[in-house]
């Protein structure tokens, strides 16, 4: 009984991890190339809503059977590029403050899947139920899990991500040696879109069968939280993801209170707030320092 | 002419997301004139949309000077919404633990509480950039998230009603209610929870100026916000700017307890806060981080979010979430300032948009 208690709480480790993982990796390469990326949360939300829309409009209007949660999921990585694409014109084009447009496009997010469905579904704000033979509850997390190691690889040990570590650190550099700086940051931002996307498709047709209003429920905070945590590095990141989905698989497992050895309650409510404390105490440099990419917020002006 | 410039962008911010806003409507089968009819017109109803909007304007007056203090020093105080949220159930607490005492006692001490307790929570984020440089848009973010669960655990363990199936705390003693406008005004009734804590939030707007404009701190702050190594060259402590400057944005969206604890709901109801702390940073940004034109944004947003429930109500199509929608649209153009530079450069009116 134990082990199949312990095995179960791996699984919805792993399950609460995936869109952690997706997200953070995506803020990854943004923060990476020097754009700050607190717009996550409304990034996952556009694909959460997007995919289980989506899917739901394949399977009724278009009759595409077991296809049509692929759509949703393009669909969301769509969508997520097209939210990026507006992030990105608004920061890197027109040199806006990276801070008020994230809280802007996840105030949008907030606002515009419920004025969406209110209007295509007559609901308040969530999407209809979806049959459980349509969703993809298994395909994310190879994508997460498979994203961090191409990732790694990516930022590492190829052009691009030299270019695009170097932009994030010291663009005037870059800039000299040839490098697009704006170019590298719009790649950046645009990947964040793909990856907070599908990390937001998961949570609708993926871990659920429909999309609720303000359904990531600040995931896109714990996303860039877990970045903040594993030091802006893939693997490091890929654990403080597993960590932060630990503490709500726990959470979730014991249905309102940790029961301690000795027998006395640990509220859910200070269990949530691990990841949130953990992320203060690593930025203030007491377990290690946590170093953001020098350049990060400050956009590129090129030298006349 | 100074006025004029200062007014135009974010007039024109403003115009331009209800014309987004309203191809959006139009994209999904309803009449934005309509829509919008609603979402404007019922505010200005007598006693009820006046009542109301002022009513819902007051926590955005609070939580918009909150964001405009961070600005001006430089700072970005995302964390308004924990701060309201401590501030509110310290509020609670004392109206609680010391219900018996006389309204002259109590009263301040309620207001003392979401004063001090607001700019505490907002001085922790303050001292870690000073000390150890670590970002406040982060350690905001984190502490909001903190603030709603330990508040959220107190309520439930420590100050609910047994039995209650709302997560609220017991109600408040009589000594620590707010009297409501309508017991001043004939005409407003006082079902209309528009309370003292509004003309709080007009004299906040006063003090905020004087304090920025007129005294040495308000000036240091200012010095730190728009040259930080001139402001140090000239023996300003920037540290203790930023402490200073983050506990007076805290203290102020603090007093958004006073509003709901001490004149609405008469008790910390979990989840009380509609965004305030966020919509906050849209008031301070299209109120061009001045006081008087905090008010203004402020009162826009009340409109929008008293509309919202009519528009929600007698549109077909269009729910409340186009409050939702359109404030989001006015920070992105707000934000994007050169790109209406941009525009406006190009239609040839060069002269105006110069900002």
């Amino acid at each position: 009984m134990k082990d199949i208690l312990t095995f179960a709480l791996v699984m919805s480790t792993i399950r609460l991890a995936t869109p952690l993982i997706l997200a953070a990796l995506g803020g990854m390469f943004s923060e990476r190339s020097g754009v700050i990326n607190i717009a996550l949360e409304g990034k996952m939300l556009a694909g959460a809503f997007t995919a289980a829309a989506v899917t739901y409009a394949a399977d009724e209007k278009l009759h595409l059977g077991n296809a049509s949660p692929w759509v949703g999921l393009l669909a969301a990585i769509l969508a997520g590029l097209f939210i990026a694409a507006i992030y990105a014109v608004t920061c890197i084009h027109y040199k806006a403050d990276q801070v008020v447009s994230g809280a802007a496009i996840n105030i949008l997010m907030l606002g515009i899947p419920g004025f969406l469905s209110g209007a295509f579904f007559l609901s308040s704000g969530s999407t209809p139920q979806l049959p459980k033979e349509h969703l993809i509850p298994l395909t994310p997390i190879v994508i997460a899990f498979a994203m961090v190691f191409v990732s790694w690889y990516v930022l590492y040990r190829t052009p691009f991500g030299l270019r695009l570590r170097s932009v994030g650190e010291k663009p005037e550099a870059a800039d000299a040696a040839g490098v697009s700086v704006n170019q590298i940051r719009y790649a950046g931002v645009l990947i964040a879109g793909v990856l907070a996307g599908i990390g937001g498709a998961y949570l609708s047709i993926g871990q659920s069968s429909l999309f609720t209003r303000n359904m990531t429920a600040g995931r896109g905070f714990i996303a860039l939280a877990a970045l903040i945590f594993g030091k802006w590095r893939p693997i490091q990141t890929m654990l403080a993801c597993l960590l932060f989905g630990f503490t709500e698989a726990i959470s979730i497992q014991m249905q309102g209170a940790v029961k301690l050895p000795s027998g006395e309650d640990i509220p859910v409510q200070f269990i949530q707030m691990v990841p949130y404390v953990l992320t203060i105490i690593v930025l203030a440099g007491f377990i290690g320092s946590s170093r953001p990419p020098k350049a990060l917020g400050i956009p590129y002006q090129k030298e006349k | 002419m100074k006025l004029l410039r200062e007014l135009l962008f974010p007039l024109i911010a403003v115009i331009a997301a209800f014309i987004v806003g309203g191809i959006l409507i139009l994209l999904v089968g309803d009449n934005p004139i309509v829509a919008y009819r609603l979402l404007l017109g019922s505010a200005l109803s007598w006693p009820d949309g006046i009542g109301y909007t002022l009513f819902h304007a007051t926590p955005l007056i609070f939580t918009g000077l909150a964001v405009l203090v961070g600005f001006r020093c430089g700072l970005f105080n995302i964390g308004a919404e924990g701060q309201l949220y401590v501030a509110a159930f310290a509020t609670a607490w004392v109206g609680i633990t010391f219900a018996n005492l006389s309204p002259w006692l109590l009263v301040p001490m309620c207001c003392l509480a979401a004063i001090f307790v607001g700019a505490f929570w907002a001085a922790i984020p303050g001292v870690l950039k000073a000390r150890f440089g670590s970002h406040e848009v982060i350690n905001t973010i984190m502490l909001n998230f903190i603030a709603i669960a330990l508040v959220s655990y107190f309520t439930q363990y420590h100050y609910k009603v047994p039995g209650d199936p709302i997560l609220q705390t017991a109600p408040i003693g009589y000594g620590a209610h707010i009297a409501r406008l309508g017991k001043f005004i004939p005409g407003l009734p006082q079902r209309i929870p528009l309370n003292l804590a509004f003309l709080l939030a007009l004299l906040s707007c006063l003090l905020v100026y004087l304090f920025l404009w007129r005294t040495k701190w308000g000036y240091e702050i200012r010095a730190t916000g728009s040259n930080p190594s001139a402001a140090e060259y000239g023996g300003i402590s920037i540290r203790k700017q930023i402490v200073l400057a983050m506990a007076v944005s805290g203290a102020l969206a603090g007093m958004v307890g006073i509003n709901d604890v001490m004149g609405y709901h008469y008790r910390y109801y979990d989840g009380f806060s509609d965004q305030y702390g966020f919509t906050g940073i849209a008031v301070a940004l299209l109120g061009r981080n001045h006081p008087v034109g905090v008010i203004l944004a402020a009162l826009l947003f009340a409109v929008l979010q008293h509309g919202g429930i009519y528009v929600d109500g007698f549109s077909e199509h269009v729910t409340k979430d186009i409050v939702q929608v359109l404030q989001g649209i006015i920070i992105l153009f707000v934000a994007a300032e050169a790109f209406f530079r941009h525009v406006s450069n190009r239609l040839g009116l060069k002269q105006s948009a110069k900002v």
